[in-house]
C-alpha cells in the first residue's frame, strides 16, 4: 500500500464497559518515540459505540490527533465488523505504523486485518526499536516459548503491524490539559453480514473486577498450594495489597481455579509492580509471562525451584505459614 | 461433515536447552512433535467424528519431508486422510506467505475432497507462537474465524463453539464454512491404538508442490514474506536476588516484609 503519511497509529481497545483498556493508552507512551522518530504524528484509532470517555483518556494519555468510528454496531466487537472498519481506515489514510495490544481481542483481528493488508504484522512484541538507517520499526519478541528472542523488520510493506504485550510499556504521566484534534469517521457495518452470533456469555468474577494484564500487584499460586482451598489464603494477602489473584498453568489444568487468571505463555502477559510467585517452580512457560514485573518474590519450599533464578526476593519455606503471616504483617502496618 | 485440519510439526520447546556457552539454543536431540494445540484441534475435530460417524478429518501440514511423520501421527488419533504441502520454494516463509501457501493449497483439496465445513487449527504453534495463520487462512479464503475455541460440537449449518475470552468464556454459533482455531481444552487427544499405529505408518502420504497448486511465485516462501528477522538471541537471563532462608518461617516472613517494606514495594 501507497504511504501517504509518516503517522503512527495505536488502536485502544475498548473494554466492555467503555473504559479504554490499559494496553492501548500503554501503546501511546513508545508510540510518541517512534511517532517522532517517524516524522509524523501519533494518531489514536478507537473503534466502538459511545467512545467519548476513551477519545478523552486517549487525549490525556498523550495522542497528537484521534480518529474514531462511533457506532452501534460496534457496541460489541466481532471480528468481521472491526476488521472492515480498521481496514477502511488504513485505507483512506496510510499510516506507516500501527500498534495493537496483544489481546485476545487484538490477536483475533491483526492478523485477518494483515492479511486484507497484504503486509506483515509481527505477534506479541515485548520491545520495540527504531532502526535509524532503514527508518523501519525494530520488533523484537519471544519464541521458542520464550527461549530465543528475535528482532523483526517489515522493510517494504506499509503499514507496518505488530501487536504489542500488554503491562510491557508504562503510560506516560495522564495530563488532562492535553487538547487534540478528533475524527469522526462514519464508516458503517451492515451485521446482516455477520456469520457468527453470540449464543452465551460466562463471564468468571475476576477477584474486584481488575484484570490481570493492568494488576500493580499479582499473588499468584502453582501446584505448591495443594488445591482449591489454597487460594484462600492468596486472595487475602492479595486483598490486602489491592491486588488479584493469578495462578499457574498446573493450578488451572487441576481445575483448582479458572483460566482467567492464568498466566505464563498460554494464559497472560502481566506486568505488575509486585509479583508474589506462591507454590509455582517457575518453569519457562510460566515466567514468559512475568518478566515484566518489577519485582518478584518467589515463596516456595524446595530451593532448587526454577523461579528463585529470577525472583527478586526469594523465600524457602512453607507458603502455608508464610503466607498469612504475610498478610497479618502488611494488615497489622496499615492500621 | 467433511473437516480440514491444519497441523505443524514443532521441536518440543519444553526440552530446548540454552548453551551455557555460546547463549545459543541447543536443538540438536530435540525431538519433534506434532504441535500441541494442533492435536488439540484434531482432538476436537475427532470429537465431531465421534457424534457423526459419517465425518471425513483430513490433516495438511506444510514442512519438509519429515513433517510425513507428524502427519501419521495425526492417521493414528482420528485423520482419514493426509496430504503434506512441501517445496524448496516455500522455505523462509513469514505467516503472511505461510497462509496464502496453505490457503492455495486447501482450495486444491477442496476440487478433489469436496468442499470443508470446518477448518481447525491450533491456537498457535508452540515454536513461532504468532497466532496469525490460522486467521490469515480464514482471511484468505474469506470465511470467518472463531479463535481460542476449547470445544465445538455441530448443530445444522452452524458450529457451536464454545471459547476463552479475556473475561471468561462465551459460546458463539458459527454458519460453516469456517475456521477455528483451538485453544487447551479441558480434555486431552486420545492415545492411538497399537493397530491404529501399525497402520498409520503404513499409509503413503501425499505430498503437494509448488507446481501443483496456483500461487504467484512472488507471494510464497522467504521473497513473499513481508517479516524479515533482522537477528535472533537467548534473552539476557535475570540474576536471582536475595534468597531468604531463616530457621523458622515466622523469621523468613519478617525479613522479606522488613526488606520489601524498607525498599518501599508494599
Amino acid at each position: 500500500m501507497e504511504v501517504k503519511t509518516k503517522d503512527l497509529w495505536v488502536f485502544i481497545e475498548v473494554s466492555e464497559d467503555g473504559n479504554a483498556k490499559n494496553v492501548g493508552l500503554e501503546l501511546l507512551n513508545p508510540g510518541k518515540y517512534l511517532a517522532e522518530k517517524q516524522g509524523g504524528k501519533l494518531v489514536a484509532i478507537i473503534v466502538g459505540y459511545k467512545l467519548e470517555k476513551v477519545v478523552k483518556e486517549a487525549i490525556f494519555y498523550g495522542a497528537e490527533r484521534v480518529i474514531t468510528i462511533d457506532s452501534e454496531e460496534y457496541g460489541r466487537y466481532t471480528t468481521d465488523a472491526y476488521t472492515h472498519a480498521v481496514y477502511e481506515l488504513v485505507a483512506k489514510y496510510s499510516p506507516s505504523t500501527m500498534l495493537i495490544g496483544a489481546t485476545n481481542q487484538g490477536r483475533d483481528m491483526a492478523p485477518r486485518l494483515a492479511c486484507r493488508l497484504k503486509t506483515g504484522l509481527t505477534a506479541d512484541c515485548t520491545a520495540l526499536g527504531y532502526d535509524e538507517e532503514s527508518g523501519n520499526i525494530a520488533w523484537t519478541r519471544p519464541a521458542f516459548g520464550g527461549n530465543l528472542m528475535a528482532t523483526i523488520f517489515c522493510p517494504n510493506h506499509r503499514p507496518q503491524l505488530g501487536t504489542v504485550r500488554p503491562g510491557v510499556f508504562k503510560k506516560i504521566e495522564k495530563n488532562e490539559g492535553n487538547i487534540a484534534e478528533v475524527i469522526k469517521e462514519d464508516i458503517r457495518y451492515d451485521v446482516r453480514q455477520l456469520k457468527v452470533r453470540i449464543i452465551e456469555v460466562l463471564k468468571e468474577i475476576n477477584d474486584n473486577n481488575i484484570e490481570l494484564e493492568s494488576a500493580e500487584v499479582i499473588v499468584a499460586g502453582g501446584r505448591g498450594i495443594g488445591g482449591t482451598e489454597g487460594f484462600a489464603p492468596l486472595k487475602e494477602l492479595a486483598d490486602a495489597l489491592g491486588g488479584v489473584v493469578g495462578a499457574s498453568r498446573a493450578a488451572v489444568d487441576s481445575g483448582w481455579i479458572g483460566h482467567v487468571h492464568q498466566v505464563g505463555q498460554t494464559g497472560k502477559t502481566v506486568g505488575p509492580k509486585l509479583y508474589i510467585a506462591c507454590g509455582i517452580s517457575g518453569a519457562i512457560q510460566h515466567t514468559a509471562g512475568i518478566t515484566g514485573s518489577d519485582i518478584i518474590v518467589a515463596i516456595n519450599k524446595d530451593p532448587d525451584a526454577p523461579i528463585f533464578r529470577i525472583a527478586d526476593y526469594g523465600i524457602i519455606g512453607d507458603l502455608k505459614e508464610i503466607v498469612p503471616l504475610l498478610t497479618k504483617m502488611i494488615k497489622e502496618n496499615k492500621v | 461433515m467433511n473437516i480440514l485440519v491444519c497441523i505443524k510439526q514443532v521441536p518440543n520447546t519444553m526440552e530446548i536447552k540454552i548453551d551455557p556457552i555460546k547463549n545459543t539454543l541447543i536443538r540438536a536431540g530435540v525431538p519433534s512433535i506434532v504441535n500441541p494445540f494442533d492435536a488439540y484441534a484434531l482432538e476436537v475435530a475427532a470429537r465431531i467424528k465421534d457424534s457423526k460417524p459419517d465425518t471425513i478429518i483430513t490433516v495438511l501440514s506444510m514442512g519438509p519431508e519429515q513433517a510425513k511423520q507428524a502427519l501419521k501421527e495425526c492417521m493414528a488419533v482420528g485423520a482419514d486422510k493426509a496430504f503434506l504441502v512441501s517445496d524448496r520454494a516455500f522455505g523462509g516463509a513469514d505467516t503472511l506467505a505461510t497462509s496464502y501457501t496453505l490457503a492455495a493449497t486447501i482450495r486444491k483439496l477442496e476440487q478433489e475432497e469436496g468442499p470443508f465445513d470446518v477448518i481447525f487449527c491450533g491456537k498457535q504453534a508452540i515454536d513461532g507462537d504468532t497466532a496469525q495463520v490460522g486467521p490469515e487462512i480464514a482471511e484468505h479464503l474469506g470465511i470467518p474465524q472463531i479463535t481460542y475455541a476449547i470445544e465445538a460440537t455441530m448443530a445444522e449449518d452452524e458450529v457451536i463453539v464454545k471459547r476463552e475470552t479475556n473475561e471468561g468464556f462465551e459460546v458463539v454459533a458459527v454458519k460453516i464454512p469456517c475456521l477455528i482455531t483451538v485453544t487447551k481444552p479441558q480434555f486431552e487427544p486420545r492415545f492411538p491404538t497399537i493397530k491404529s499405529k501399525l497402520k498409520a505408518n503404513r499409509t503413503e502420504i501425499p505430498v503437494i508442490a509448488c507446481s501443483d497448486i496456483s500461487v504467484d511465485v512472488n507471494l510464497i516462501g522467504l521473497k513473499g514474506s513481508p517479516t524479515k528477522v533482522k537477528k535472533t538471541f537467548t534473552p539476557p537471563q535475570k540474576k536471582g536476588g536475595i534468597i531468604i532462608a531463616e530457621a523458622t518461617n515466622l523469621e523468613s516472613t519478617e525479613k522479606l516484609y522488613k526488606l520489601l517494606n524498607d525498599a518501599n514495594i508494599i
